[in-house]
């Protein structure tokens, strides 16, 4: 079977603007191809073809594109679900820039990502071994820590296309609230002084583009939610009590 | 370690606004505040279906009515004031501009501003002008 497969294009060198090129690809019959793999055969036509992959099954994270207008990763996204009347359409992930082709520049998504420390912090004396956490209080963690870091999300978030420079965006808040709801963390004091601005947490309008594509099926609105409550009660408290 | 740069440009953006969690605040209570009043518009219209001016005129000479509406007055343009700074800071933003956001803010700005003031001098001026 054929399939008209159109793919955004730009090379710095070479290229005033960008432009879509057409291709007719023969997609091999029996089995449902992901999108990467398409790529894989278009590169075999074209070799100048780029674009970033690693792991090829959904835990890198470097192979996010948008595909038919949606944001996903190529390598877990079936051609059955993204292909419309025949026809794919391949672009880089939006709102970013461009380096070439499919490449785009990430600086700002991790500058937001650096922004928040994504790392423990804790004042309190070293331990000899590890620092423990009850099961419950680890539990708190799940559907934040499993974040790869694609950038589908924030790149999907029109509140993070208009103020990149800003809005934290969606994967740096779901990292955010990692930390800030992490039982051994200490910093919940200065984590949250540095989100209270109308930029980095109240950007978010909760249009929940970035729910519907993170290919981890996370929810970084619900985590925005509780650090904006997290924020409130900070307000009306003003001197909350350690924990 | 030293802040990022993405840090500093929010203090310095932020330095001339107001904090997010008190806009988030006056945004939700002066919506909740134009609800109740537009819902209790509306109802008393069900219930005064022959409406006359002299009905129209009896009801803004009453005092509560008064301070009620100007209450809604000053939420509207609350209201309006937050989402048309938002707005101007989504689109009008040095990241889709450049460094002449700054006049299109400023113009954009000044008249919202100047729009809203003559709104509410107009308004309190219907509501107790004689
Ligand atoms: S819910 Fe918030 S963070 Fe998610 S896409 Fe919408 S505006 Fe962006
Ligand atoms: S939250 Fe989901 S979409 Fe966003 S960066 Fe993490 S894994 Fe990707």
């Amino acid at each position: 079977m054929t399939m008209a497969v159109s793919v955004y294009r730009y090379n710095p060198d070479t290229d005033q603007k960008s432009r879509m090129q057409d291709y007719e690809i023969e997609i091999p019959g029996g089995r449902d191809l992901m999108v990467l793999d398409l790529l894989e055969l278009l590169k075999e036509q074209d070799p100048s073809l780029s674009y970033r992959r690693s792991c090829r099954e959904g835990v890198c994270g470097s192979d996010g594109v948008n595909m038919n207008g949606k944001n996903g990763l190529a390598c877990i996204t079936p051609l059955s679900e993204v292909v419309r009347a025949n026809k794919l359409s391949i672009k880089p992930l939006p709102g970013l820039p461009v380096i070439r082709d499919l490449v785009i520049d990430l600086t700002q998504f991790y500058q937001q990502y650096e922004r928040i420390k994504p790392y423990l912090i804790n004042d309190a004396p070293q331990v000899a071994q590890e620092r423990l956490q009850s099961p419950e209080d680890r539990k708190k963690l799940d559907g934040l820590y499993e974040c790869i870091l694609c950038a589908c999300c924030s790149t999907a978030c029109p509140s993070f296309w208009w103020n990149p420079d800003k809005f934290v965006g969606p994967a740096g808040l779901l990292q955010a609230y990692r930390f800030l709801v992490d039982s051994r963390d200490t910093a919940t004091e200065e984590r949250l002084a540095a989100l209270e601005d109308p930029f980095s947490v109240f950007r978010c309008r909760g249009i929940m583009n970035c729910v519907s594509v993170c290919p981890r099926g996370l929810n970084p609105t619900r985590a925005i939610g509780h650090i904006r409550n997290m924020l409130l009660e900070r307000a009306v408290q003003p001197s909350p009590p350690s924990s | 370690m030293p802040d990022s740069s993405a840090a500093k440009m929010v203090t310095q953006v932020t330095a001339m606004s107001r904090n997010g969690i008190s806009d988030w605040l006056i945004q939700r209570l002066s919506a909740l505040l134009l609800a109740f009043y537009t819902v209790s518009l509306v109802i008393w219209f069900l219930m005064t279906p022959s409406l006359s001016y002299d009905q129209w005129q009896a009801l803004f000479d009453t005092s509560w009515v008064q301070v009620c509406a100007l209450v809604g007055l000053l939420a509207a343009c609350a209201h309006a004031w937050i989402g048309v700074w938002t707005c101007g800071s989504d689109y009008l933003s040095d990241h889709s501009l450049g460094a002449r956001a700054v006049i299109f803010r400023f113009v954009y700005q000044t008249t919202s501003i100047l729009i809203l003031i003559v709104y509410l001098l107009w308004g309190i001026n219907i509501l107790w002008g004689t």
